[in-house]
């Protein structure tokens, strides 16, 4: 044991006296925390709109009043030409353009209907289609205002729309778990991978096999500090988007930790399997970032929801842990549920890490034949 | 002296249908210096992996500090000690600090290490890097640190595999002096190397080719046999692959 815990001792060593390895531990989480909070925000605010009204009346200044206080626009331009819209766009600032008909006011009063054109700046379709929504969302209340008291004895159905769990559908709550979840999966596969790897490179594996260490404490010393920075990672992650974005943990803070300790686990004995496979460093960093970066952001429902994906894509995200992850984390965090919601998707990532480990202990006997 | 610290008998050592020892014989005495040779690819390292329990022998016996390389692999471990030509020592490491793991993990107690590395840097005249990490000494410097480390646990046998490739003549010689020293006070050292000259500096070697031991004698005895001035010629004579001589050598007698 003593021998065991000299050589724990000594990764840790390695790990505090290497910046780059901390700043990858600790910096770019924290930076990517902030910057899928921040910048990669799907909530609309302040988005440049242009208005080309070609009525000019009580009626279209009401409106447009209402649209650039709502907080979600702000005008960046007043058209007075078709002509013009092109060029507005080409700017770059607009991202929708509201057009009111000649003589909208008029028509409205008296036909009980006018047209609005809303053109939005299609080569930014998510952007597009957020503020069309939240312009059409806006005009659909500005005409029950207008209609209520000419139209009061007609049926109307007004539903109202709630959302549970996040009633403001903030993109934080979405982005948080995920980032979680694409962090650890990173830094734990990344970081043993590269630092077994590094022992081989530098011969300093055949001195350790050699000694009279096992095998199986050789692994477990490199992976033990990881594990636990990787915990104190989540703790700090959880504290920043608590701190900065005002994200709760809804259910059991406790299940989360027992959670997040599996799921890096897991992590981990897969970082030892890519390890045994890859010959040095290079490809140790390039199995991990490209194997598991680009199909963690892409196809575990981290950003694109699984069910829109096409059949193929949803089988191929089957094999991914992060899939199930995503799913406990959202469930505890957003949802509060307990474990009786998420005991499967608990349960295949237990037996995908001893499968990663059973995998990796023989990857590793074969080697040193 | 003429106490066996490794036999090996009839050992045979297969990767599927290649064969990488083909009936290894020899014994190693304590206390004596053993220089294993060979061209690259004949043998040896798998060799020595077998003598330092790494892996296991397909058949024949192997004894290594009288231990059985079967099934006391772990009492092996304990009783050797090991430096690979790739550099051995943690660069991001102090002196002191490579010390203190290496003395760990061989389960020496703390003030015995405390002591051990007072006497290292005192003989090595090392004392000004004690808290230096290992990336700013000197190659010569690290190579001897490193043998040091690996005998620090004081081992039966020590195995250097190629410890003096890329380091300076001078750095050369101060190192032999050092495996001298060791082997004087009873260590076994087993070394493998590509320089002939050090081969003279061993109390015997043997030459191996293509998976045999093609020759195993004191030095000056080999030089004699094959009529040759200098280990050199004799290695030139015997150890390289049958296939590339152009005509086929005199049989060995």
């Amino acid at each position: 044991m003593k021998r065991f815990l000299g050589f724990v001792k000594k990764e840790f060593l390695h790990i505090f006296r290497d910046y780059r390895t901390l700043f990858i531990l600790f910096g770019i989480p924290a930076a990517q925390i902030l910057i899928f909070g921040y910048a990669v925000s799907m909530d609309i605010k302040n988005a440049g709109i242009a208005i080309l009204d070609l009525s000019h009346d009580e009626i279209t200044q009401k409106l447009t009043d209402k649209i650039i206080s709502s907080g979600f626009f702000k005008r960046t331009e007043n058209l007075l030409h078709y002509n013009d819209i092109d060029r507005v766009f080409k700017k770059g600032k607009t991202k929708a353009v509201i057009i009111f008909e000649a003589d909208f006011g008029k028509k409205l009063v008296r036909e009980g209907k006018a047209s609005l054109s809303i053109i939005a700046d299609g080569s930014e379709p998510n952007t597009a289609t957020l503020v069309t929504n939240y312009t059409m969302a806006i005009v659909n209340d500005f005409t029950m205002e207008l209609a209520v008291p000419a139209l009061n004895n007609s049926i109307r159905i007004q539903p109202e729309v709630k959302m549970f769990y996040n009633p403001n559908l903030k993109s934080h709550f979405m982005f948080v778990p995920g980032v979680i979840t694409l962090i650890l999966i990173l830094i734990c596969a990344l970081m043993t991978s590269v630092t077994i790897t590094r022992e081989k490179e530098f011969g300093t594996m055949e001195v350790l096999l050699v000694s009279p260490l096992r095998p199986i404490q050789i692994i477990l010393g490199k992976v033990i500090p990881y594990f636990i920075l990787s915990f104190i990672n989540v703790l700090l992650i959880l504290a920043l988007s608590w701190l900065v974005f005002g994200l709760p943990v809804k259910g059991s803070i406790i299940l989360l930790l027992a959670e997040c300790m599996l799921y890096i686990l897991m992590s981990l004995t897969l970082g030892i399997l890519i390890s045994t496979v890859s010959k040095n460093m290079q490809q140790a960093i390039f199995i991990s970032l490209l194997g598991l970066m680009l199909p963690t952001i892409l196809l575990s429902g981290f950003i694109f929801p699984i069910e829109n994906m096409p059949k193929v894509y949803d089988y191929v995200s089957m094999i991914l842990p992060p899939r199930y992850f995503i799913v406990i984390i959202k469930n505890i965090m957003i949802k509060g549920t307990g474990l009786m919601y998420i005991w499967k998707e608990t349960l295949i990532l237990i037996v995908m890490t001893l499968f990663f480990i059973g995998l990796s202990v023989r990857k590793f006997k074969i080697r040193l034949e | 002296m003429e106490t066996h610290v490794i036999t090996v008998k009839n050992l045979v050592k297969k990767f599927g249908s290649f064969v990488a020892n083909d009936n290894l014989n020899f014994e190693v005495f304590g206390g004596e210096i053993f220089g294993f040779l060979g061209a690259n690819g004949a043998g040896k390292t798998t060799t020595i992996r077998i003598l330092s329990g790494l892996s296991k022998p397909t058949s024949g016996e192997v004894k290594v500090a009288g231990f059985d390389a079967y099934r006391q692999t772990e009492q092996i471990k304990k009783n050797i000690g090991y430096m690979c030509q790739k550099f051995s020592l943690y660069e991001d490491l102090t002196v002191k600090e490579n010390i203190i793991l290496y003395g760990g993990i061989y389960g020496l107690t703390k003030s015995l290490i405390k002591e051990r590395i007072a006497e290292l840097l005192a003989k090595l005249r090392f004392q000004e890097y004690e808290n230096r990490i290992i990336a700013d000494l000197p190659l010569g410097l690290r190579q001897k640190l490193a043998f040091s480390v690996a005998v620090l646990h004081e081992p039966k046998i020590v195995f250097l595999d190629e410890p003096t490739g890329g380091v300076d003549p001078i750095t050369r010689r101060q190192f032999w002096e050092m495996i001298y020293e060791t082997a004087a006070r009873g260590i076994t050292v087993f070394v493998t190397t590509h320089y002939m000259d050090e081969a003279e500096y061993c109390d015997r070697i043997s030459i191996m080719s293509e998976g045999k031991i093609v020759a195993l004698d004191t030095p000056e005895n080999l030089k004699k046999q094959y009529n040759a001035a200098t280990i050199e010629e004799v290695f030139i004579k015997i150890a390289r692959p049958v296939s590339l001589h152009p005509h086929p050598p005199a049989p060995f007698s």
